[in-house]
């Protein structure tokens, strides 16, 4: 790895002013940045740290019922606090494995915004709102392609509000090797219809499959899904699985996660 | 070159560290803490697991920075006071838990981990935490007996050693 300055500020104000350098770049948890420096894919010269930042930390209520998480809270905490949306604290509770949990962080998630990644599914099937340290970007607006969303350079995520549903499940299917979405689906019902987000299989990225959505809005159930064909025009083909399989599995996972919603 | 300060198995410690240096690195290097193993670098493998502020980590994935004022435990804190072996390393041994050994450190931070938060995991919980620390010699039986020994559990009907 190239070496770089590190840089730990205590603030949000600290860590913009200190990203406003050039070629300076965010560290959240470093589950990804790390090994993407390790293969000199990238070459900061000063690395901020999210990390020490505690007013970026931590799961709480907002007054309209949202669950806010802080964009420097790791996988962990969410999974043991984010009880009142009990589909996102079971999706962060399997994202890749204990130690990773503990380091990766919602905000360096979602600014990476791999194209297999979990946290994707669930901000986009929520609704969720991405804050930053200058506005407010709702999801359908921030994912934008693969590696690719609405942040601006320097930008930090450091909140992000997950309306509650009525019920939700978040089904994935485990690329074993590297503990990422083969394919994976997130469905949340609201009371004014269903939200689906697929990730691991389009090579744009996470995105909503909006016949689905349209279909499990009138009939909640594995079986509203049965006339629907998904096309493998598009998905991610690779040594784990063709653009056919992954087209299979998104509404396979799809039923399933409706079946186990709750 | 930055200043970094932290206590590793209740021990201050400090040293000049580059901003690139990883925890793992600063254990063996700069501690000669050697326990802690580098086994893929590429955070798949866990044989690198640690404890910062009591929750396992893989020290090869995080910056030695990063730990600035943390609180880190190693495979080296592991024993007990009077040098004897700790219940979790006692049982690996009883119920012959590795083979070369090499993924021991991780497999054992690991657990003390688990049963931290879990303290009579089922099988299938042990088997589902250890997703993160790879072991290429036992296929995983004995591991996942020595931890239920070490749970207090009874293991006699777990797959015969």
């Amino acid at each position: 790895m190239y070496d770089f300055e590190m840089i730990r500020p205590t603030t949000i104000a600290d860590a913009v002013a200190a990203l406003g350098d050039e070629d300076a770049q965010a560290l959240g948890g470093g589950q990804t940045l790390i090994p993407t420096l390790k293969q000199r894919l990238a070459m900061p010269s000063t690395l901020v740290s999210l990390g020490a930042i505690s007013e970026m930390r931590g799961v709480c209520m907002s007054d309209a019922g949202e669950v806010c998480v802080g964009g420097a809270t790791p996988h962990a905490v969410v999974a043991a606090e984010a009880t009142a949306y009990p589909g996102l604290a079971a999706l962060a509770g399997h994202i890749g494995d204990p130690a990773v949990r503990n380091r990766g962080t919602v905000g360096g998630s979602l600014a990476n915004n791999d194209p297999s990644a979990c946290y994707p599914a669930a901000a986009l099937a929520s609704g969720a709102l991405i804050i930053t340290n200058t506005r407010e970007i709702a999801a359908d607006d921030y994912f934008q392609g693969m590696f690719t969303t609405a942040l601006e350079e320097g930008e930090i995520i450091t909140e992000v509000r997950f309306p509650v549903p009525e019920m939700s499940h978040y089904e994935k299917f485990v690329q074993p090797a590297s503990r990422f979405a083969l394919v994976g689906v997130m469905v949340a019902k609201f009371a004014d219809g269903v939200r689906v987000a697929v990730t691991g299989a389009s090579e744009e990225g996470v995105y909503r499959w909006t016949e689905a959505e349209a279909a499990l809005s009138d009939d909640f159930s594995a079986g509203a899904l049965a006339d629907l064909t998904v096309s493998s025009d598009g998905m991610i083909s690779d040594l784990h699985g063709s653009g056919d399989y992954r087209a299979h599995l998104v509404k396979v996972m799809t039923g399933r996660a409706v079946t186990a919603a709750a | 070159m930055a200043q970094v300060s932290m206590t590793v198995n209740g021990k201050t410690v400090s040293g000049e560290v580059e901003g690139r240096t990883l925890l793992v690195e600063f254990l063996r290097n700069d501690l000669n803490l050697t326990g802690t193993h580098v086994g893929c670098d590429t955070s798949q493998c866990g044989a690198c697991v640690v404890h910062v502020n009591g929750e396992a980590v893989k020290a090869c994935t995080m910056f030695a920075a990063e730990a600035e004022g943390a609180d880190v435990g190693t495979i080296e804190g592991q024993a007990n006071a009077d040098g004897s072996l700790n219940v979790i390393q006692q049982a690996f041994q009883d119920h012959h838990g590795l083979q070369c050994g090499f993924c021991t450190p991780g497999m054992v931070m690991s657990t003390a981990a688990l049963l931290k938060d879990n303290p009579k995991p089922t099988e299938a919980e042990v088997r589902t935490y250890l997703e993160g620390n790879i072991c290429r010699c036992t296929g995983y039986h004995n591991i996942v007996k020595a931890i239920m020994a070490a749970s207090g559990q009874d293991v006699s009907a777990i797959a015969a050693e």
